[in-house]
């Protein structure tokens, strides 16, 4: 009995599991591609860099320290930065904590002139040219959004571009904890 | 005629050689140790865009980022450690092509030796019991075969 029981059962078993793990892929629960970001929890990597939208002052993320605010890593040849550009925008306009965007590997240029069309979500604009202190971020991907809180600690990192959804669900939470 | 196949061959190879560490154009050290140890880095380090791709061989823009950053650690005198540790702590252990053993990858390691064990388990059971009872077996198999066909009836 148990003899032909037995591998059914592991079966069975093993397809549930696979079956489970398949079916929240399908949903978007699960991001097989998402990187755990190991900066959660540790101190926002610091950085001075040129404004994009100021001549020649910089950017200091010393300054930023005292509240909460958010970092949106972007650039004007990312398609699905355009795609969040509105929720950005919306998010700019609720003035809950400071927008920073992160120029990531762009022609200074055609950002501004990108920002120009589209609208300017972010109070400092910090031009990464280079991509080195996006490395210090453990960016891999552009649009990247980090919730840093008042004391400096990476509290959150999403991956992609910013929805209503995600911003009600994942950041708003968050947000509120760092507020009260 | 032979003479100009073996010259194409060398060709061939010689430029599928320097294909495979020049994908920035050109070497990254003059230094022959210096440009193995480079090359050895870049390979065991995932390129995060591209994720089935390591540094080295990548075009994407961040793989070319990562190898700047490695031939810098490497001009400024770090070790092969720090420099994996430096990637790590920004990227975390998925930018390994070998992640460390710890609490989180015991399983990944240990999996093949689990699956090992599992298999030999269950082979040793199934030779036990057909070595033990070869009456029962050979009983069985003749009382499953009898209801059928005779051996003649097939023609």
């Amino acid at each position: 009995m148990w003899r032909y029981l037995t591998p059914a059962i592991v079966c069975l078993l093993l397809g549930l599991g696979l079956s489970w793990v398949l079916l929240r892929i399908g949903s978007g629960d699960l991001d097989v591609r998402e990187i755990q970001s190991p900066l959660l929890g540790k101190p926002a990597p610091e950085f001075i860099l040129p404004s994009l939208t100021e001549a020649s002052t910089s950017v200091d993320s010393r300054h930023f320290k005292g509240s909460p605010y958010l970092i949106n890593v972007w650039g004007s040849w990312c398609a699905a930065c355009r795609e969040e550009h509105a929720m950005l925008l919306k998010i700019s306009a609720l003035q809950r904590l400071p927008l920073i965007g992160l120029d990531w590997k762009d022609d200074p240029a055609i950002a501004v002139a990108y920002l120009n069309e589209w609208g300017n979500p972010y109070q400092q604009v910090a031009s990464d040219a280079e991509g080195r202190v996006a490395i210090n971020w453990g960016v891999y991907g552009a649009p990247e959004t980090f919730l840093v809180s008042g004391q400096g600690v990476v509290l959150f990192k999403f991956v992609g571009p910013l929805t209503e959804a995600v911003w009600h669900d994942k950041f708003m939470p968050l947000i509120e904890r760092e507020v009260h | 005629m032979r003479a100009m196949r073996r010259l194409a061959g060398v060709i061939c190879l010689a430029s599928m050689i320097g294909a495979a560490g020049a994908i920035d154009g050109t070497a990254a050290f003059s230094d022959a140790t210096q440009q193995a140890r480079y090359e050895a880095l870049t390979h065991e380090l995932r390129c995060l865009v591209c994720q089935n791709q390591s540094v080295a061989d990548s075009n994407a823009d961040l793989a070319a980022d990562l190898r700047r950053q490695v031939r810098e650690m490497m001009a400024a005198g770090q070790t092969d450690q720090q420099i994996k540790s430096f990637m790590t702590e920004r990227y975390g252990d998925f930018v390994l092509y070998e992640p460390p053993l710890t609490a989180r990858t015991w399983l990944l390691w240990g999996a093949p030796v689990l699956l090992l064990l599992l298999c030999l388990g269950g082979a040793w059971r199934v030779i036990r019991t057909r070595s033990r009872a070869p009456m029962e077996e050979s009983a069985d198999e003749r009382l499953a075969s009898s209801p059928g066909p005779a051996h003649g009836d097939r023609s």
